[in-house]
């Protein structure tokens, strides 16, 4: 399967790890590639840790069984390395992208991953951008990066389009987000 | 009523055409009789707002008498009727 | 217009291009989202569908029966305990032959309580007398939801159109949408021969049968639902001409040259794809069939389609706990029975409660299928994949 990318994403219930992963899914058709998006439903509870999945291929896919060895993984709070086993099943060709002040080298022997690992700070972005710390726009700057397969701009104009239905009486707040996806774009840094 | 159609020639989906209730005659299941008296009737038509079977036959706007081709002698209309009036009453239906 | 839709979202559009007269629903996981998406779109005056919100899936399917008998064209949406609790209106719809259309999505029946993917809701549904379309994807959940209406119409049916609890129904992908004006333009307007609002043709429906006639009524049924294969596939094949999609009674994948197959419905077809073209570049003869229709079953052609085949697994993702083996095993191992072919056929049953079934998993069905083929032989008839000792 390796013509299909298979990410995962680790966040906690409210957090967005869902809406992350459906965004990066419409970004993704939208520069012309074939997607899945799909959360892990459990009991929902605020705070729990969950995670959401994309499959990302340039044919059509047919594969509707679970994710357990993906490609790329990404934390959207770094508290949950702690409790959760967020590197599981992921290659060492693979790479995983950290929500954090760290640095690359600090997570890569924290994690004991012999893989790539890469950090960015888009809490921070978040908090610059828009005023509030959501990581899940900045992430999906990095991933892009990091993932080498989908066309930024393409990324960037496809999530202002969404945001502009969504928050059309405040321009600020879509400039912000599309700000924080190039700015993790251009930021992120790994090891 | 007396050949019963087959699955081809049924309407399909469990529909019966209206209005065939009054084909069939159940005045015979009777084993009481209400017997009406015009000179008593006061027509206030209490007997035709409750009779089930709608038996109660009506012409020109006027109580006139029981259909005894449906009336199925429950006694409701003799029951109903205004003590002050008691234009029903209920006979032995003679066999 | 290719856009990214989750099979929730893909099934609610279908019903608001559709714009039937009357939807009552109650919504219940996996499928809520159908239902409070086309009840934005009421809200929205995107439809013209009056909605009715109803205590129940009972009250639900009733308020169904009684707007299909008054005319309209009606739809609902349900799942696992929802349509259990529906089951005896289900009957009562078909019955009537009301051409009401269920959005389903499957889901596991309690105990013990689970909301996720399987095939069991469905199946306990299967001799009430509506005609069940599966779909693979959300792609397929669309196209099936828009012929559904034209089937059911012409049948004088009811459908439930099927999809799988999370898998599908949750799960974003690229579906290739029609346009409003191509939708209507193929549903076309209902024109019921029969309805109970038209007061200068009245008509009693539903009225008592005893022994005089409910059995001729009941063979109309069986037989309405033996006619609904050829409107199925006259209706498939219009949808093809008009869109280029192909559908039919099931989809054959890699079969005709195969010398081993797997029969399986719903989204797990989509990865056994996946492990035929592993086996295929391997040299392996592996191929797939996938029922899109399992009521009325099409016995006779999916028989000829297995019968050159020299060994058969068929997946079921539900139990019947007494029967010898799933509701798909039985139903192809006495098709094939009755149509005089013999062939070693085992059964697998599956992902019971959501649980996973990958690309693994398949492959040593295939591997026991190699051996079978080999043998001729079956060693066990009747498989549990993935369940723990």
């Amino acid at each position: 399967m390796s013509d299909i990318i298979e990410i995962r994403w680790h966040g906690r219930g409210g957090q967005g790890a869902k809406t992350a992963a459906l965004l990066f899914a419409e970004a993704a058709l939208a520069t012309g590639k074939y997607v899945q998006g799909f959360p892990e439903y459990g009991p929902e509870r605020m705070g729990a840790p969950v995670q959401s999945f994309n499959r990302l291929s340039d044919k059509p896919i047919t594969l509707h069984c679970g994710i357990t060895e993906p490609d790329f993984v990404v934390v959207l709070d770094p508290t949950l390395i702690k409790t959760v086993d967020v590197i599981s099943g992921l290659s060492e060709n693979g790479a995983i992208i950290i929500n954090t002040e760290k640095s690359a080298a600090e997570m890569k022997k924290e994690l004991n991953f012999k893989g790539r690992v890469f950090v960015i700070n888009a809490s921070k972005i978040a908090k610059e951008c828009f005023g509030r710390a959501i990581p899940n726009t900045p992430m999906m700057g990095a991933l892009v990066k990091v993932t080498n397969f989908l066309e930024i701009n393409g990324v960037m104009d496809d999530t202002r389009k969404k945001l502009e239905k969504k928050f059309s009486r405040k321009p600020e707040i879509i400039e912000g987000n599309i700000k924080s996806i190039k700015m993790a774009y251009d930021e992120v840094s790994g090891e | 009523m007396n050949k019963k159609l087959g699955w081809k020639e049924l309407p399909e989906g469990d529909i019966l055409e209206a209005g065939t209730a009054k084909n069939f005659r159940t005045g015979d299941w009777r084993s009481l009789k209400p017997v009406y008296n015009a000179e008593k009737c006061i027509q206030c038509f209490i007997c035709w707002i409750n009779c089930p079977d709608s038996a109660i036959l009506v012409k020109d706007g006027k109580v006139v008498g029981i259909d005894y081709d449906h009336c199925k002698g429950c006694g409701i209309c003799a029951k109903e009727c205004p003590p002050k009036a008691t234009a029903i009453t209920m006979e032995d239906e003679k066999k | 217009m290719k856009i990214a839709k989750t099979g929730n979202e893909a099934m609610a559009e279908a019903m608001r291009q559709i714009n039937p007269d009357v939807v009552a629903a109650y919504p219940i996981t996996p499928a809520t989202e159908i239902v409070m998406i086309f009840s934005q779109f009421v809200a929205d005056g995107l439809v013209d569908t009056e909605y009715v919100a109803v205590e129940s899936e009972h009250s639900a399917m009733s308020a169904c029966i009684g707007a299909s008998a008054a005319g309209a064209r009606v739809m609902t949406s349900t799942s696992s305990q929802g349509l259990a609790l529906m089951y005896e209106m289900l009957y009562i719809a078909a019955g009537l032959r009301l051409p009401i259309i269920i959005a389903e999505v499957n889901r596991a029946l309690s105990s013990p309580i689970n909301i996720h993917g399987d095939h069991s809701d469905t199946m306990g549904a299967r001799d009430s007398g509506w005609i069940q379309l599966f779909s693979e994807n959300s792609q397929e959940a669309y196209d099936n939801m828009l012929q559904a209406v034209r089937i059911a119409e012409k049948a004088k049916l009811p459908v439930m159109v099927t999809t799988d609890g999370f898998i599908i129904s949750h799960c974003m992908e690229v579906i290739d949408m029609l346009t409003d004006s191509d939708v209507k333009k193929f549903v076309g307007e209902y024109n019921p021969e029969r309805f109970l609002l038209d007061v200068k043709n009245p008509y009693t429906l539903g009225a008592i049968d005893l022994q005089d006639y409910y059995f001729e009524h009941k063979m109309q049924e069986a037989e309405a639902m033996k006619n609904s294969g050829k409107i199925i596939l006259d209706v498939a094949a219009d949808f093809n001409k008009s869109f280029g999609r192909e559908y039919g009674f099931f989809e054959k994948y890699k079969l005709d040259d195969a010398e081993i197959a797997i029969v399986c419905m719903g989204s797990t077809a989509g990865t056994a794809k996946v492990v035929v073209d592993e086996l295929r570049a391997k040299g392996i003869k592996a191929g797939l069939l996938k029922p899109r229709v399992f009521r009325p079953f099409p016995y006779k052609e999916i028989s000829d389609e297995l019968s050159h085949l020299k060994a058969v697994a068929v997946l079921d993702r539900s139990d019947t706990f007494s029967a010898y083996g799933g509701p798909l095993f039985t139903e192809i191992t006495s098709a094939l029975f009755i149509t005089r072919y013999s062939l070693p056929v085992t059964n697998y049953i599956y992902g019971l409660g959501g649980r996973d079934i990958n690309t693994d998993a398949l492959k040593k069905v295939f591997e026991d299928l190699l051996k079978n083929a080999a043998s001729k032989k079956i060693e066990n008839p009747i498989n549990y994949i993935g369940v723990r000792e």
